[in-house]
């Protein structure tokens, strides 16, 4: 219990200082670095909940697919960060104050905040007991079963972000060199081969 | 846990066609390059129209099924039948002019089909999740619409600004739904209605904080004021084809969006949403009869007027009756109409050096087109309200409903703004009778868009003596939304 214990501090101190650590790195690689960082620290908070399979799919997704993104897009475009804050302390006033204002808002709705009743009894959201299956598997049986039309939704649409996309932006270049796989199986050696007779000091 | 059981797939029978239709004309455009693009478009308008088929022979009693997340009714089949028709009606009108403008793209009909089937799945949304997909998927669909010229500035920024502006609305209204979610514990409408119709229940702060949430982001769906500002700019710099499918489909499908939430979950607190609906509906008739004055682009007017007639529609809806949502559905049948013949008009505005886009382009057109004239002239008539056409109609019953629900008040002003709109309305038709001709347009309207902008024109002379089946349906589907 009290390693448990000890082990969420330790990871949530980490995820809390890489992620202010994220915001005021001076290079923006070490701020990718340190995002990675935090979703390792994140990823092991899932998993002292028990949620292994949140845990994993951050790691997978965020870190090895979204981060490394990250990373690349950092690199590639030279973008200057310095340029991008000189701005900064110009709209720092009306910046704090609507975020003020917005604050004063959100406490105003808090304070006067209580759980309903009602959420807690009709929250009755199928989910299979912990003990029985793992959550792997809950997950599954709950998106395949009960939430299967939204799933197949949500598929129509990325496809409709794909089809967008493609619609926007590609273009036919010409010159480009494309790979004709029947085209190279088909391929005989008289195709590519041709034997001439040289005379010796000819040329040819 | 129930074993789990495999949901009754019959009430989605059109949505599933489409879905498949869409994913199947895909392959069909990629393997056959753009030269496809009439087929696949000729292919999507019949999706569309077995789908509308499927959706008449489908049950008239309520059915729910996907867990509780998807909901066929009268109301549904109504509405979707609207959405079906003008989506394949945006489709057939585009279809001549992408060979004009040489945007020969197979795409094009896709994204139609995609976004219909998106309005279908709003309409039919049970559950605060599937509204969302719903709505998401339609409006993407409709960012990429309005960029499809992609080499045009005008359409890109109408492109970007329509998805910028779009993305905020879907926060707000995710912001709404999870403050709802957060103070009721179910995203549910049957599971939320039977939870706010229990005795003594009072709704608290932070739940109308959310239903204020909720509206702001299906106002902006509809364009009601103050969520306008996007609508003239998304409707001038996007292609015109786009902008009549813009004007009409997704209007339907949000409103009804927003009846079947305000009346179905949130019967009960129609003291709370009522005075919400009230405003943007005085806001919308207002400015879009005032600001609409101005204008001198066509595409402009036409996004103002769509503006104000959003303000009319919702006048229905604040009557929150059952003879307010019967007017408004009755309204939307006429606003189809109205704006798919007007659009047509528009599309047919073309000199040699492309399209024209200014209304004093129409000068005497009487004269050297009388035929296209006498329809455009129908359709502003129509819009403007003037009996006996169609428009003066739809006008009728949403203000006798707010009358009879005690909003008289409202009744007023939306007279007198539909009279400050008939203004502008009116200038048209004088620019094309009375002013002197201005240079001839280009060849005249394809054989199927004169077919269609007949068809409208008759349906808004003769609706007067022939209204029973418009009438009785809506009267059908409206009965299925407020019991």
């Amino acid at each position: 219990m009290i390693i448990e214990t000890l082990c969420f501090y330790l990871f949530a101190a980490v995820t809390l200082f890489s992620a202010f650590m994220v915001i005021s790195s001076r290079n923006p690689v070490h701020s990718v670095l340190f995002l990675i960082l935090a979703f390792i620290n994140s990823a092991a908070l899932f998993l002292l909940l028990g949620a292994e399979f949140l845990a994993m799919i951050l790691i997978i997704v965020y870190v090895g697919a979204v981060a490394v993104l990250f990373l690349f897009v950092v690199m590639m475009l030279d973008i200057d960060f310095e340029e991008m804050r000189r701005g900064f302390l110009q709209y720092l006033p009306i910046g704090a104050l609507i975020g003020a204002v917005l604050l004063a808002e959100l406490l105003l709705v808090l304070g006067t905040w209580a759980v309903s009743p009602e959420a807690a009894e009709m929250a009755a959201a199928p989910t299979p007991p912990v003990e029985e299956v793992s959550n792997t598997a809950a997950l599954g049986q709950l998106l395949y079963t009960h939430y299967v039309y939204l799933f197949q939704a949500a598929g129509m649409i990325l496809l409709v972000a794909m089809v967008g996309a493609i619609v926007l932006t590609h273009r036919t270049r010409k010159g480009v060199k494309k790979q004709n796989i029947g085209e190279q199986v088909r391929r005989r050696r008289s195709d590519a081969v041709e034997i001439k007779k040289v005379q010796p000091g000819q040329g040819i | 846990m129930t074993p789990a059981l495999i949901p009754s797939l019959g009430p989605a029978v059109p949505e599933i066609l489409l879905a498949v239709a869409a994913m199947a004309l895909l392959m069909v455009g990629v393997f056959r390059g753009n030269g496809a693009s009439n087929l696949v478009g000729w292919l999507s308008v019949a999706a569309l129209g077995v789908a509308a088929v499927l959706t008449l022979g489908l049950p008239g009693e309520r059915v729910l099924t996907f867990s509780n997340m998807f909901v066929v009714d009268g109301f549904a089949r109504f509405v979707k039948v609207m959405v079906l028709m003008s989506s394949a009606l945006a489709i057939i009108m585009s279809m001549n002019w992408l060979d004009r403008e040489n945007i020969n793209r197979f795409e094009y009909p896709l994204l139609v089909l995609l976004a219909a089937l998106g309005m279908a799945m709003m309409v039919s949304a049970n559950d605060l999740i599937s509204l969302y997909v719903g709505l998401e998927l339609q409006s993407l669909s409709l960012y990429v619409l309005a960029a499809i010229r992609r080499d045009s500035a005008v359409s890109t920024e109408a492109g970007i600004k329509y998805f910028v502006l779009g993305a905020l609305a879907s926060g707000m209204l995710l912001y709404g739904s999870s403050l709802i979610y957060g103070f009721t514990g179910t995203t549910n409408f049957d599971a939320l209605a039977t939870l706010f119709g229990r005795e003594g229940y009072s709704a608290s702060i932070g739940l109308i904080f959310g239903i204020v949430f909720l509206a702001a982001g299906l106002a902006f769906k509809v364009s009601a004021v103050p969520f306008h500002m996007w609508t003239p700019d998304v409707y001038e710099g996007a292609p015109t084809p786009v902008t009549a499918f813009f004007a009409v489909a997704p209007k339907i499908a949000a409103l009804a969006l927003f009846s079947r939430i305000v009346l179905g979950p949130f019967a009960e607190m129609i003291d709370q949403w009522r005075q919400i609906i009230v405003f943007l509906a005085i806001a919308s008739m207002v400015l879009g009869a005032v600001a609409a004055i101005v204008q001198t682009n066509i595409k402009r007017l036409m996004a103002y007027s769509s503006i104000g007639h959003v303000g009319y529609a919702l006048v229905g809806l604040a009557a929150g009756t059952e003879e307010g949502v019967r007017g408004l559905l009755i309204y939307l049948a006429i606003y189809l109409a109205m704006n798919v013949g007007a659009f047509i008009c528009i599309l047919a505005m073309r000199r040699k050096d492309g399209m024209t886009e200014e209304i004093r382009d129409l000068a005497g057109l009487a004269q050297t087109r009388p035929g296209m004239a006498a329809a455009l002239a129908i359709f502003m008539f129509s819009l403007a309200g003037i009996p006996p056409l169609a428009g003066f109609f739809g006008k009728f019953y949403v203000f006798v409903a707010a009358v009879n629900a005690g909003l008289v008040g409202l009744a007023v002003i939306g007279v007198i703004a539909s009279v400050i709109g008939a203004y502008y309305y009116l200038r048209i038709v004088k620019i094309m009778y009375f002013d002197e001709p201005a240079a001839e347009f280009e060849a005249p309207m394809s054989r199927e868009l004169g077919i269609v902008v007949t068809a409208a024109a008759v349906f808004t002379v003769l609706f007067v003596l022939y209204p029973s089946p418009i009438l009785d349906s809506a009267a059908v589907a409206a009965a299925a939304l407020v019991p």
